[in-house]
């Protein structure tokens, strides 16, 4: 403190200090105590002080990013047991089909002991999963409502006085027994996963995975399931199965191409002679055919990897990942249903061999069949992807309806005009390129097969992919079909696809 | 009907907590003394409430008869600590008193609800830490040496630290605990109030860069200590409380920044040399990797918030006891998960409040080192209030600290009400400060004077003056050792009244009372009880 003070002080104690002639001290510094600023403010406390505040907020931030961004799938984590402790207050609701057929529900025998049951056992295996041994699939992630009871006030009432377990709430689900049948039939012995969604709603209606198991017997069957790593059963290959896509991700290299040549991608030609060279890197199409002259919609049609090479080194370096990252690759889907991210990495530094592998699908990339269905359905819907969802509604067992999913948009990643040019070469691909079999209806398919070749030459093998949709007046279904080691697309998808695609025009005709 | 009973109460609770929390902020705004009173009797009301709500349940669902005895006991606890601390220290903070009462109520409720013999336990150390927190600022006002001894602390705290790293027992990996005559207590928790002590004596006269080195290589010594003992979250608070006070105390940015950037390298080379480190930080990244067994606890207790939601599951109906350790680590998300979010968001921002009203605090001493041990104390509470809540919401990764006053913990209790007191200490010491600092400048004026009459015998004269009252030598001798001012309030300036000095008083509590009165007011209403040292006039 500055301060400039005559001594006049201790009066009674000295008269003699009357003589004193007045000392006037400037103190500059006093060590003891604080300079402050101007405004007799301390700079450094505040910064603390607002540094603190900042942290505390952080949590309160947190704290609400929590509660509504993470809570749902906290509430419906496979490990998570909260909802057990309800298990005395609360028995387990069921799960329904969209066509009303019953997939789970709880059996209570007199002595009340209860049992889980699912009536169509395997065929519903992954998508509705287990809930003992853990939780899986629906059962895991619609928990939480299979284990609360939102029945009104006065029911409650009434069966809390009884002193009765409650019956939780009930889930119906937007699948389809009659496509999810004929999705698990047409599959047969191979592994691999089916798919039918409807575009325009992002509603699932058939999700088959396999190899599959009983749910029914979880218990007895754990041990067995969970120590064989090499089939790795338990896994929901629809959501989780990481896959090179093959040709089918040819629909996102034309994708790139026409952003790049909007004009002029039309007046593209190439001459496949079977292979293509570049820099000791050599690119083969599939079995070696010789396609000849192909423009890009050809190209397409025809799946011509050579032809796709070269349109693979000719694009901007990043033009392709930028597509990808877009579509959500290395990212998660906009979905509550457990998955694993696509992953897409192709470097400024790759080698042409490296960059010709990738714009046909193989290379580094790995892709889920249901991202590789939203990205069809993003086609179909003329470029706007839709959130992909299985449960409909929840309803209570006194019938009250609790929540109602309705279709979500996502987010436009293409327009309309590259939505149609897609359209009209995937329609191509069926009337004269890799899937015309599909092309005997009175739907129109447009679609893209696969050949996902993985593995080296000795220990490897080729999977079989389609996605594709149908539609008849609008856009009616998507399908998407792997086949794993089920070798050309043509030869195995197609033909599940073709199966699931007639078994929906007929249950929609009756 | 129980059910419904819970469900109503908990909309009640949180109903009561947030209409406290507001009360903790607009008392800033709040410029006359009578509302502020009145202001601060609400909270009362409110605490009271929700206290009474809790119990209720409590007794719901016990059913025993001695849960309405020991309600009682907490009831009568809280009033006396109100109440006396109202009479006997009418110019502590009583935000900060309300503050404390509110969080302890809490974690009473909460630790009642979760294991009743700890609230017990608790209950029974909070008493006594009430007892000793009593004496407190009479020590801080009365024994001004307690400044001086800061190398005494040093030794003493890194001593405390060294004895647990050596003998102490481990408890869920780290060396915290050590067990005396069947007590079982944590150094750390104690240390910490003795290290602030001590780095602000440090820090204070840290004049040049030898001595500011030998300082920060002392706060090294206990940060090291507690990194072996494996006592992270100690480790943690220590080190960022001295690097905030090295930023008060110098004032230089760099220094700071040199001991975050110094600081995040140690945590860099942590994270490789101790697996302990490393587990805690994959746990953080993701709880599930390893669920069963390092990322139990922090998923469990993401669980817990999750199942609450906003408003939570009412007391009782939630399972927070799956969570490992709840009633410590914690503590938060048991709250969360039974009383809900918002009333977390609140408890949250009820503990900021105590950090703003530390440093608040801290900002109104002039003196160097009670406000390096003002903002000290409330970096320790800051820091370690986000290392807990930060860490049960998986905002960093868990460190295991309590959350003051609330987790369950004896040392931890005690060392924070002790903690509490201080500040209130230090909170009336601003008061005497202003007039010390006038005196300080006449006992120079004085010692001059002798300086320059000594050697024409003025001294003798003096002396002669003083001899039959006997204060002369007294005067001299009480100056020289502890350097305090001399208990002379014979300077009021040139008006004769002390001045006003309106940022004096702060934007904060009861003192803003003294402002309609004079100095000599506030003085002599001090003096009434635990006052200062009567008045040496002649």
């Amino acid at each position: 403190m500055n301060t400039k003070r005559p001594s006049r002080h201790r009066k009674k104690e000295s008269e003699n200090d009357q003589k004193i002639p007045v000392k006037v001290r400037e103190v500059h510094f006093d060590p003891e105590t604080e300079p402050e600023d101007k405004k007799g403010r301390n700079t450094a406390l505040g910064i603390i002080t607002y540094t603190f505040v900042f942290l505390f907020m952080m949590m309160i931030g947190y704290l609400v990013y929590l509660n509504v961004w993470k809570a749902d799938s906290l509430n419906s984590n496979a490990y998570n047991t909260k909802q057990d402790a309800n298990e005395d207050k609360y028995i387990r609701g069921s799960i329904y089909s969209s066509d009303g057929q019953t997939l789970a529900y709880t059996n209570v025998d007199d002595d009340g002991t209860e049992t889980r049951i699912y009536p169509y056992s395997n065929v519903f295996a992954h998508v509705i999963g287990y809930s003992s041994n853990g939780k899986s699939g629906l059962e895991s992630t619609s928990n939480s409502d299979l284990m609360t009871s939102h029945t009104s006030v006065l029911t409650q009432l009434r069966e809390e006085s009884e002193d009765g377990k409650q019956l939780g709430d009930s889930v119906y689900t937007t699948l389809n027994t009659t496509l999810q049948q004929t999705a698990y039939d047409a599959l047969g012995s191979y592994n691999g996963a089916v798919i039918a969604m409807e575009p325009d709603t992002g509603k699932i209606l058939a999700m088959v995975s396999k190899p599959d198991f009983d749910p029914n017997a979880i218990e007895e069957i754990w041990e067995q399931v969970v120590n064989d790593s090499s089939s790795s059963v338990l896994l929901n290959r629809a959501t989780q199965g990481l896959y090179p896509p093959g040709s089918t991700f040819k629909i996102l290299t034309t994708l790139a191409y026409i952003r790049e040549n909007p004009t002029t991608y039309s007046n593209f030609t190439f001459e496949c002679e079977g292979t293509y060279e570049e820099s000791g890197a050599s690119i083969h199409c599939y079995n070696n055919k010789t396609h000849g002259t192909v423009d890009l919609k050809n190209a397409f049609a025809k799946s011509c990897n050579t032809a796709y090479a070269s349109i693979g080194l000719g694009l901007d370096t990043g033009s392709l990942a930028e597509v990808c990252e877009e579509f959500l690759f290395n990212d998660s889907l906009p979905t509550s249903l457990q998955h694993s991210s696509s992953s897409f990495s192709l470097s400024s530094s790759a080698s042409y061999g490296e960059i010709m592998q990738t714009a046909i699908g193989q290379g580094e990339t790995l892709v889920t069949p249901l991202h590789m269905a939203l990205i069809t359905a993003t086609v179909a819907n003329g470029g706007i992807m839709m959130r992909p969802y299985l449960v409909d509604y929840i309803e209570a067992s006194d019938g009250t309806l609790v929540s109602k999913n309705s279709a979500s948009k996502y987010k436009r990643l293409m327009t309309t005009e590259e939505a149609s040019v897609l359209n009209e070469y995937m329609e191509e691909t069926v009337i004269s390129g890799t899937a015309t079999s599909l092309g005997w209806y009175d739907f129109t398919v447009a679609g893209k097969t696969g050949s996902a070749e993985y593995g080296t030459d000795s220990n490897g093998g080729t999977h079989s992919w389609f996605v594709g949709y149908s539609s008849s007046d609008d856009v009616d279904l998507v399908v998407v079909v792997i086949a794993e080691d089920g070798g050309a697309g043509s030869d195995t998808a197609v033909p599940v696809a073709s199966q699931v695609f007639q078994a929906y025009y007929n249950y929609v005709a009756e | 009907m129980t059910n419904l009973l819970y469900q109503v109460s908990k909309y009640l609770i949180i109903i009561l907590m947030a209409f406290y929390t507001l009360q903790s902020y607009t008392v800033f705004r709040k410029k006359d003394d009578e509302s502020r009173q009145y202001l601060f009797l609400r909270q009362n009301m409110l605490m009271f409430f929700i206290h009474f709500v809790g119990y209720a349940l409590i007794y719901l669902q016990l059913g025993e008869f001695e849960v309405i005895l020991f309600y009682g006991a907490q009831v009568l606890y809280f009033v006396l600590t109100l109440v006396l601390f109202r009479i006997f220290y009418p110019l502590a903070s009583r935000l900060l008193v309300n503050n404390m009462c509110m969080l302890l109520c809490i974690g009473f409720i909460m630790i009642g609800r979760l294991d009743y013999d700890e609230c017990r336990k608790q209950f029974v150390i909070a008493v006594a830490a009430t007892v000793i927190a009593f004496l407190i600022p009479v020590i801080i006002r009365k024994l001004r040496f307690i400044t001086k001894m800061y190398y005494i602390y040093t030794l003493l705290g890194i001593g405390m630290l060294g004895l647990v790293a050596v003998a102490a027992r481990t408890t869920y990996g780290a060396k915290l605990s050590i067990s005396i005559g069947g007590f079982t207590f944590q150094p750390s928790e104690f240390v910490k109030i003795i290290y602030v002590f001590a780095i602000a004596g440090l820090l204070t006269h840290a004049r040049d860069f030898r001595r500011l080195a030998v300082a920060t290589a002392l706060a090294a010594a206990h940060v090291l200590i507690l990194v072996v003992s494996k006592d992270l979250g100690s480790a943690v608070i220590f080190f960022m409380t001295y690097l905030v006070m090295l930023f008060i105390a110098t004032k230089n940015p760099f220094y700071t920044l040199a001991g975050l950037l110094a600081g995040g390298a140690g945590g860099v080379g942590a994270y490789f040399l101790f697996s302990h480190v490393r587990v805690r930080v994959q746990a953080w990244q993701d709880p599930f990797a390893d669920y069963q067994q390092t990322g139990y606890q922090t998923a469990q207790a993401l669980f817990s918030i999750a199942a609450g939601g906003w408003f939570g599951t009412g007391l009782f109906q939630g399972s927070p006891t799956a969570i490992p350790i709840v009633e410590q680590d914690m503590m938060f998300a048991a709250i969360a998960e039974e009383l809900g979010s918002v009333f977390g968001i609140c408890l949250i921002l009820v503990c900021m409040s105590c950090f703003i009203m530390f440093i608040n605090i801290g900002m109104q001493l002039t003196n160097r080192y009670y406000r390096l041990v003002a903002v000290g104390l409330g970096t320790t509470y800051g820091v370690q209030v986000f290392l807990t809540i930060g860490g049960t919401i998986k905002l960093i990764p868990l460190t295991g600290v309590t959350l003051p006053l609330v987790s369950y913990g004896g040392s931890s209790v005690l060392s924070t009400i002790i903690m509490f007191s201080i500040v209130q200490g230090l909170y009336m010491l601003r008061n005497d400060e202003e007039v010390s600092r006038e005196e300080k400048e006449a006992a120079r004026i004085a010692e001059e004077r002798r300086q320059l009459y000594g050697p024409y015998g003025y001294p003798p004269q003096n002396t002669g003056y003083y001899g039959p009252n006997g204060t002369a030598p007294q005067n001299t001798g009480y100056y020289g050792p502890n350097g305090t001012a001399p208990q002379n309030t014979g300077y009021y300036g040139p008006n004769g009244t002390a001045p006003q000095n309106a940022s004096y008083y702060g934007p904060g509590d009861t003192f803003g009372t003294t402002q309609q009165h004079t100095k000599k007011d506030s003085a002599k209403s001090r003096s009434s009880f635990f006052g200062r040292k009567k008045k040496k006039k002649t």
